[in-house]
């Protein structure tokens, strides 16, 4: 990889403050960005790491919301978000293998956005508030597409805010070589409906299965799904499936998870 | 070039790095250190495993200096005071738990913080814990009773091959 200037800051306004510099890049557990700058597919003048920032760390509960730290690895969540929202604790411990889910974050996956990614599907199907240096976003409004977020450039994630809700799974179709989601749903009951996202699958990236929550916000059951799956077209289509097949492993993903969901 | 300082194995040990120089670089150039493998150096095979700070990562997928002022154990921090094997590298030895011996000390890396985590795994909790740690040689059968053994549980409950 090219060589860069790297900084390490002790608080956020610090490393905003190091980001202004338009070469500058942020850098959180680097389980990504680390390989790509290897392939020269980036190349940034300095990285700023996020991994001494204290106040970017932690599983906190506040009534009905679990608060995570954009800088909490995937790890702690597995372990510290058991007893709130068991489904996202299952999900971080899904993620990639040991190693790097010790030192891979929430806030570094969704600020990449990768269209097979874990935490995205979360998030989204949780309705979750994505909290930054300097606003909040909606999970709604915050995924734009396979790798773009609204995050503005300089722009960090500090935490993310999930309503826990009464039930909740996560079923992933592991590609077995990287461990990403061939497609993966994450499906969430809240007292005013029910919540479908879908990752790996489409080329637009995550996105809600809105039939899907129509039937199961009727009737939570896998069998109100009888028959469903999502719309070829635009899906991802690659050697390990095709738009058809994950376009089928939509529906049977989405079943898996609401039967499973507790 | 920046210096960074790191307590590798229990000594501290000093060396000077560059922004992209990646932790598993400076542990086997800078230190000489050269149990530590880089194997894929995409971070997929786990050759790289140490531990930092308790924890097993992937150290070509970390850069020294982000690991300043940290806690490394590597494979040469593993063996008992006296040099003999300690107990999980004795059982890959005993049970032939390496042919080319490439991606072990990885292995036994994460096979430590596994027992660290879970003292007496399933076979199906091994197999699942050594996932990103990839045996070209494809000898993970005795790889998973070396670690059960290890753990002082009887390896042969495992089928022969």
């Amino acid at each position: 990889m090219y060589n860069f200037d790297f900084v390490k800051p002790s608080s956020v306004a610090e490393a905003v403050k190091a980001l202004s510099d338009d070469e500058a890049q942020p850098l959180s557990g680097g389980q990504t960005l680390l390989p790509s700058m290897k392939q020269r597919l980036n190349a940034p003048g300095t990285l700023v790491s996020l991994t001494g920032i204290a106040e970017l760390k932690g599983v906190k509960r506040e009534g009905d919301t679990l608060v995570i730290g954009a800088a909490t690895l995937h790890a702690t969540v597995a372990k510290e978000a058991a007893a709130h929202y068991p489904a996202l604790a299952e999900l971080a411990g899904q993620i990639g293998d040991p190693a790097v889910r010790n030192r891979g974050t929430i806030g570094g996956s969704l600020a990449n956005n990768d269209p097979s990614a874990c935490y995205p599907a979360a998030v989204l199907a949780s309705g979750a508030t994505i909290v930054t240096s300097n606003r909040e976003i909606a999970a709604d409004d915050y995924f734009q597409g396979m790798f773009t977020t609204a995050l503005e450039p300089g722009e960090i994630i500090t935490a993310v805010r999930f309503p826990i809700p009464q039930k909740a799974a996560y079923a992933k179709f592991v590609q077995p070589a990287s461990r990403f989601a061939l497609t993966g749903a994450f499906v969430a009951q809240y007292a005013d409906g029910v919540r479908v996202a879908i990752t790996g699958a489409s080329e637009g990236g995550v996105f809600r299965w809105s039939e899907g929550e129509a039937a199961l916000s009727s009737n939570f059951s896998a069998d109100a799904l009888k028959g469903m799956s999502g719309e070829a077209e635009g899906m991802i289509g690659d050697l390990h499936g095709t738009p058809a097949y994950r376009a089928h492993l939509v529906g049977v993903m989405t079943r898996r998870a609401v039967s499973a969901a507790h | 070039m920046t210096k960074v300082t790191l307590t590798v194995n229990g000594k501290s040990m000093s060396g000077e790095a560059e922004g992209r120089t990646l932790l598993a670089s400076f542990l086997r150039d800078t230190l000489g250190l050269t149990g530590t493998h880089i194997g894929c150096d995409t971070s997929q095979c786990g050759a790289c495993v140490v531990h930092l700070d308790g924890k097993a990562v992937k150290s070509c997928t970390l850069l020294a200096m982000d690991a300043d002022g940290g806690n490394v154990t590597t494979i040469e921090g593993m063996a008992n005071a006296d040099g003999s094997l300690n107990t999980i590298q004795q059982a890959f030895q005993d049970h032939h738990g390496l042919q080319c011996g490439f991606c072990t000390p990885g292995m036994v890396m994460s096979a430590s913080a596994l027992l660290a985590e879970n003292p007496k795994p399933t076979e199906s909790e091994i197999r699942h814990y050594l996932e990103g740690n990839i045996c070209r040689c494809t000898g993970y059968h005795n790889i998973v009773k070396a670690v059960l053994a290890a753990s002082g549980q009887d390896a042969n409950v495992m089928a022969a091959e």
